[in-house]
């Protein structure tokens, strides 16, 4: 079974090496491959100095949606079985990895999310991202009549028909909560396990309060319109 | 207002719509504007250029919408002409957006390809 991991990397030369090199150590039989989103910084060469993952640059800064969805037409083509999305900036922990791989290899699920809110997590975000998650939650809720309680989380894996799917349709920007109703609509099956994340090492959030607002009103939007459409 | 001034507005918008028109025709002909976009520029135009030469049009057609004055329905036409082509020219950005996205995966892909090639020949 071929499983790669998949980083979207935006200026992240000073955590990137740790996450490329704690993939490594927990699970030495993937592959890595980083998307590098037009950084600035040194982040493509940092990463590919590791020696342990292929760098793919997109020339210009183009969203994560857009730099996440390059990882899943790589991973189609590469004709992967299995692939995980994992932050550059290191607040995922690859030691999770098994964990959220593991609904996947037996088949339980087409996607799996890693949730800070299942289990007791000394995680806090903002206190407008942390409502942001709640409304997604209860959008959930009403459309699909499930509970997702980490919607915004892009801590993933997916599986063959999920990366198929994602590879053709993918959202821009904020694409988490989108991609769960999507999937879901195609008749996947969407799953959550309890991880723990670590504090964000080095940068800022890309999460300001005006970036919050727009964030919760153009997925809402988004979402609401993909449950008219058939 | 007296009739020397009508004629006078008259002839102005007929010459103001037309020179519009010849305008917007002489872009597509040297290829500076293409016709999918010219399309809803022209007939704007045209229906003022309509309005300009029978003038009565407008007066009825303000009555049958209710508008008491008659050149606020002129402004009315060219509100709704001028919504229209914003809304064309988003939905032109957003189709350029995604062509655009696709180029810039397709090309990160490519070269990612091109490097692994010329590093095994090596």
């Amino acid at each position: 079974m071929k499983k790669i991991a998949i980083i979207p990397a935006f200026n992240e030369e000073k955590n990137i090496e740790k996450v490329i090199l704690s993939i490594k150590q927990w699970q030495p039989d993937f592959d890595i491959v980083v998307i590098n989103d037009g950084s600035v910084d040194l982040t493509s060469s940092v990463a590919r100095q590791t020696k342990q993952a292929v760098v793919i640059d997109l020339p210009a800064n183009i969203g994560i949606g857009g730099a996440v969805q390059t990882g899943f037409i790589y991973s189609r083509r590469k004709d992967y079985d299995l692939a995980v999305q994992i932050d550059g900036d290191g607040q995922h922990d690859a030691a999770e990895i098994e964990k959220l791989i593991e609904p996947i290899l037996t088949q339980k699920a087409d996607m799996v999310i890693g949730s800070r809110f299942l289990s007791q997590s000394k995680y806090k975000g903002t206190i407008w991202r942390r409502l942001g998650i709640k409304i997604f939650t209860l959008l959930n809720l009403i459309f699909l009549g499930e509970k997702i309680t980490d919607s915004t989380s892009g801590f993933r894996a997916f599986n063959r028909r999920a990366i198929e799917i994602l590879s053709q349709d993918y959202p821009d920007d904020f694409p988490e909560p989108e991609t769960i109703f999507f999937l879901k609509k195609k008749g996947l099956k969407v799953m959550e396990v309890p991880v723990s994340m670590n504090f964000r090492q080095a940068g800022r959030s890309s999460l300001t309060f005006f970036k919050s607002i727009y964030y919760m009103i153009k997925v809402t939007l988004a979402i609401s319109i993909m449950m008219l459409r058939k | 207002m007296n009739d020397v001034n009508i004629i006078r507005i008259q002839i102005l918008a007929i010459a103001g719509s037309t020179f519009l028109i010849i305008f917007i025709l002489n872009l597509i002909r040297k290829k500076r504007l293409r016709e999918e976009f010219s399309i809803l520029w022209l007939l704007t135009a045209f229906i003022f250029l309509f309005i300009s030469i029978f003038r009565p049009l407008l007066d009825k057609f303000s009555y049958f919408l209710g508008i008491s004055y008659p050149p606020a329905a002129l402004f009315l036409i060219l509100i709704v002409g001028l919504i229209l082509v914003c809304i064309h020219f988003s939905m032109a950005i957003s189709e350029l957006k995604e062509i655009n996205k696709k180029l810039l995966q397709e090309m990160a892909l490519l070269k990612a390809e091109l490097e692994k090639k010329s590093k095994e020949e090596r």
